[in-house]
């Protein structure tokens, strides 16, 4: 093969420096019979399109992937999404997950703690400690990671409308353990809009929730500088029923708003922007979730450098988290949902994924219970370790089919993310219900194929049998959130009154202000201010969003 | 008499915090194409609204959906906020990710029907048809 | 069968959040006791009472003004009603009342009747339906009563003439102002108001629109009031303006002279209404002609002899 100097160029600079700085996992990878495998299989002539399209692992427009040498030099993160009723139980489930081998834990919190109310709370009636774990205050955070060292783990927390309080209380907590912020590594979610149109765990209205971000970004900036200040979702876009552009499209179109939005606060993008992560939902459908990635991660980085002229190679990076598609599990037959996940993990890891939840088998029933989470994990590690994906780049690559629909899915997102534009932008859109109702349209759409059968769901609308027993599920302690509300009662007693109103009118005339609200959160979570007092102060100031 | 052919009326309803309207949106929307006249009150609803609505909308049949785990509190409180404004002839179906177990304590509680995840669409519909019916049956001034 | 008739007028009379609804369902529906129940009604509070239209296109945030204006009139102490006129599917004869969503803040406010109404594909007989509706409110101490439509289809405008008077909302970017001209909107409207004026484009709409106004006789007419639903911002001013327009048309005349002919309106509706099931029999009975107009003429010789000449 000739020479060509763009790979000359990639193999002298990019890959050279990333094997000096991180050797590969091996010194060799072979097949069984000894061959050896090509880190990286290109066309035999690599042409100017080539090197527009797909390029090289690690170098613009990333098509190929973030790392020049992918999992060969490190698989991605196996990280767990976990959490249910107390701050012990979940600390519990944590410590046993780590010792099972997971690279990075992710919290999940319940809802009340998703949308800034305490439990005791009128509205949280029922809900303390069902979806994820309950926390009110920064006694439960510290409950949540004792003995769990902040140093070494990287922890995602699944918080948006007030990830800045519990952000801040991460923080308090590593402070405690002797941890300066400088090393947290971890990521937040911190995505308000998809809130809007997908989930539901908006507090605020956008514009003060974008200064909330925006303040995130530039705390972070300046004392957290690996962790990631958020996590663009598309996941939940796709689970609410979208099809793969419309998720690629949103979560694009989020993004630019979000970069948008720091810049005009003053912010400096290759700053910013490399701390910027993505969140991605992996579906059934293989070749076009692989598809999906690619395109994706084109098309971000052709966004950062043509639109908003980021230099730092890093900036243009699209660095995501996948789960695997919630909405696609079944309640029938639960074992068939075990394949399904591997599908769709192997699509995750095909489209070149930094870090992946697998779901389990029985969440269409309940919480997972710790065996199906284990069989979950040991999906992740079976395609890590034995089936020989992680042993080259890219290994679709060059595929016409999937290289055209790699195009396909970019172009049409492209279209997409104009109709935002031309709107006014996502804000605009969501307040329109413009993005809501191609949502709608596509879920109801899904589901009359399902319906009328056009579309198969094994077990469910074919090959169905009649299952005598339902397998063990995990319940979550009904007495869980009566003893919840009773520590809240009794930290309430306990702590220093007057340093908690303290801090809190402080907060209330800081968010009056244009002041950067984290490090007055901070001193209020250190007083043991709860999360409810301190996202009731900034409802008065910034009122409630209310649904359109 | 009423004339047979005038519209069902039905009010879809999310309780509690959870945000997933995916399932409760296809609902509605299936009601709708089958006929029926559906008022959807939108998420983060608390069950003592929801009932006023149905009330004031003169709904023959309330669907709930949950799928946070709440159900077990929100359901049955639906149910109770009607029988405290003296209604007890609106029927309340639900549905969401419902353990087999919990079934007979909702239906206990009042809850006429609930459906878990898989249930056939013609299932759901079968049910808000047939609760409309008996109510329109029973109920004439 | 009576007992419960009984006990629904006198839950009316007691103004009881269950009778108002179980009556306006049984107007709708044209059950037998429509008529004892529509006698029954209050007339001083209705004579009284302010009807307010609300009317654009979707999305220009008409539900969330209302809402807004909702809790403004609730702040002077008002009963409010809100009859939510939303299309059926011409199809199944289905239909998804959506406006609910926004009105969800008042579900616990006993002085905030909602009643959602899909058009059920008549042709009147939605007149005659959201009539009664308004009326019912209306007579359960509701002052203001708003009626909020889509301002779409011939049928919802109509409706907007059973209104004292009616406000006409427009957005930036919904290329609103084309179809208001067109649509001769701003003729059937009493107050216009362009809403999300926080929005790009919102001055320019303003302006346009301002600028169609000059040259009305009426002051109020020139004018066009600017909001933010959302916020609350510009609703004291374009509330004032209601009631001082309100009082303008209650000394002038006006008022009177809309009450006649909504009422006028409704009678012919519900004339139609009445008479629709019977023609259907006859015609079902009997073949008159090929010609439908001359088929129709005879139809209406026989049911109607007194009008054999038309």
């Amino acid at each position: 093969m000739e020479k060509n100097k763009d790979l000359t160029e990639w193999q002298d600079k990019v890959l050279a420096k990333s094997l000096a700085r991180f050797p590969e996992r091996r010194k060799q990878f072979t097949n069984h019979g000894g061959d050896e495998i090509p880190r990286l299989a290109l066309p035999e002539e690599i042409d100017d399109q080539y090197v527009r399209l797909l390029g090289f692992p690690g170098s613009y427009p990333y098509t190929r992937g973030v790392q020049p040498t992918m999992y060969r030099g490190r698989l991605w993160t196996m990280r767990q999404y976990a959490g249910f009723s107390s701050a012990a139980e979940s600390n519990k489930r944590y410590r046993y997950l780590l010792e099972q081998g997971t690279t990075g834990l992710s919290v999940a919190f319940d809802l009340p703690t998703q949308i800034g109310y305490d439990s005791d709370h009128p509205m949280s009636l029922g809900e303390v400690g069902k979806v994820g774990v309950a926390i009110d205050s920064l006694a439960d955070m510290e409950m949540l990671f004792e003995q769990i060292p902040l140093e070494t783990v990287s922890t995602s927390m699944t918080i948006n409308s007030p990830a800045m309080v519990l952000l801040a209380m991460y923080v308090a907590v590593a402070e405690k353990q002797g941890v300066a912020p400088q090393k947290l590594q971890g990521t937040i979610q911190n995505d308000v809009l998809k809130e809007y149109v997908a989930r539901g765990t908006y507090i605020f209205p956008p514009q003060p929730s974008l200064r909330l971000i925006t303040n995130i970004f530039q705390w972070c900036g300046e004392n957290t500088p690996s962790f990631n200040t958020i996590s663009i979702s598309g996941y939940h876009i796709r689970e609410a029923g979208s099809t793969a552009v419309q998720e690629v499209a949103f979560t694009l179109a989020n993004g630019i708003t979000y970069v948008q939005t720091a810049l005009d606060a003053g912010l400096e993008l290759d700053v910013f922007a490399r701390r910027l992560a993505f969140f991605f939902n992996a579906s059934s459908d293989l070749l076009e979730e692989v598809a999906k990635f690619r395109a994706a991660r084109r098309l971000w980085a052709r966004i950062m450098k043509e639109k908003f002229g980021a230099q730092n190679p890093a900036s243009c990076m699209l660095r995501f988290h996948t789960q695997t598609a919630g909405y696609t599990l079944t309640a029938q037959q639960i074992d068939n949902n075990i394949v399904r996940v591997t599908l769709q993990a192997l699509a995750a890891v095909l489209g070149g994924t930094q870090s992946l939840h697998t779901n389990s088998r029985d969440e269409a029933l309940s919480l997972p219970t710790e065996d199906s989470v284990r069989t979950a994990l040991r999906t992740q590690q079976i395609i890590a370790h034995e089936s020989g994906v992680t042993n080259t780049v890219d290994p679709l690559a060059g595929s016409y089919f999937i290289e055209q629909l790699t195009d396909r899915i970019e172009r049409e997102a492209v279209e997409l993310i104009d109709k935002i534009e031309q709107a006014g932008g996502v804000v605009a859109a969501i307040e329109d219900g413009f993005i809501q109702r191609q949502i709608e349209n596509a879920a109801y759409a899904y589901q009359k194929e399902i319906e009328s059968g056009e579309r198969m769901i094994v077990g469910v609308n074919g090959f169905q049998i009649t299952e005598e027993s339902r397998p063990p599920t995990l319940r979550v302690d009904p007495e869980a959130e009566t003893m919840q509300v009773a520590a809240l009662s009794q930290l309430k007693k306990t702590r220093n009154h007057d340093r908690v109103k303290n801090s809190l009118e402080d907060l209330d005339r800081a968010a009056r202000t244009d002041a950067n609200l984290f490090a007055y959160v901070l001193a209020a979570v250190k007083e043991y201010a709860t999360l409810g007092e301190i996202c009731d102060v900034l409802r008065q100031v910034f009122g409630e969003y209310k649904q359109h | 008499m009423h004339k047979h052919n005038s519209p069902f009326r039905v009010l879809i309803g999310k309780p509690g915090l959870d945000g997933h309207d995916r399932g409760a949106k296809f609902i509605a929307r299936a009601l709708r194409d089958d006929g029926f006249e559906v008022i959807y009150t939108g998420i983060r609803r608390t069950p003592e609204e929801i009932a006023a609505a149905a009330i004031q909308e003169d709904v023959s049949a309330i669907g709930l959906s949950s799928l946070s785990g709440a159900h077990l509190r929100l359901f049955p409180a639906v149910v109770e906020a009607l029988r405290a404004a003296g209604v007890t002839d609106i029927a309340v179906l639900g549905g969401g990710v419902i353990p087999e177990e919990d079934i007979r304590q909702l239906k206990e509680a009042g809850i006429d029907e609930v459906f878990t995840p898989g249930t056939p669409l013609e299932v759901i519909l079968e049910a808000f048809r047939s609760a409309c019916r008996q109510q329109r049956k029973t109920h004439q001034p | 069968m009576r007992n419960d008739l009984n006990a629904l007028l006198a839950g009316l009379h007691n103004h009881e959040a269950r009778s108002i609804a179980r009556a306006i369902s049984l107007v709708e529906n044209d059950h037998e006791a429509a008529e004892v129940i529509l006698a029954s009604l209050d007339q001083h509070h209705i004579t009284s009472s302010q009807v307010l239209g609300i009317t654009g296109s979707p999305g220009v945030g008409k539900s969330t003004l209302t809402s807004t204006l909702v809790r403004h009139f609730r702040g002077q102490g008002k009963r409010v009603g809100i009859v939510a006129v939303d299309p059926s599917s011409s199809i199944t004869g289905g239909a998804l009342l959506g406006d609910r969503v926004r009105m969800m803040g008042h579900a616990l406010d006993p002085d905030v009747v909602v009643r959602s109404m899909a058009t059920r594909g008549r042709l009147g007989g939605l007149c005659a339906a959201a009539g009664a509706a308004v009326r019912i409110m209306a007579a359960s101490g509701c002052s203001p009563v708003i009626i909020e439509t889509v301002g779409v289809g011939q049928s919802e405008m109509d409706i907007i003439r059973l209104a004292d008077l009616t406000l006409m909302v427009l957005a930036p970017g919904m290329g609103d102002e084309i179809q208001a001209m067109k649509a001769g909107i701003l003729e059937v409207a009493d107050l216009l108001v362009v809403n999300k004026t926080d929005c790009l484009g919102a001055e320019t709409l303003t302006m346009d629109l301002e600028a169609a106004l000059r040259g009305k006789k009426n002051p109020w007419q020139s004018r066009v009031y600017k909001t933010v639903a959302t916020t609350g911002q510009g609703i004291d001013e374009l509330a004032i303006a209601i009631d001082e327009l309100d009082a303008i048309y209650r000394s002038s005349g006006e008022h009177d002279r809309r009450r006649h002919s909504s009422l006028e309106l409704e009678t012919v509706d519900w004339a139609v209404e009445l008479l629709k099931p019977r023609l259907l029999k006859e015609l079902q009975e009997k073949i008159y002609a090929a010609e439908p107009r001359q088929a129709a003429r005879k139809l209406l010789a026989r049911l109607c002899p007194s009008i054999t000449d038309t």
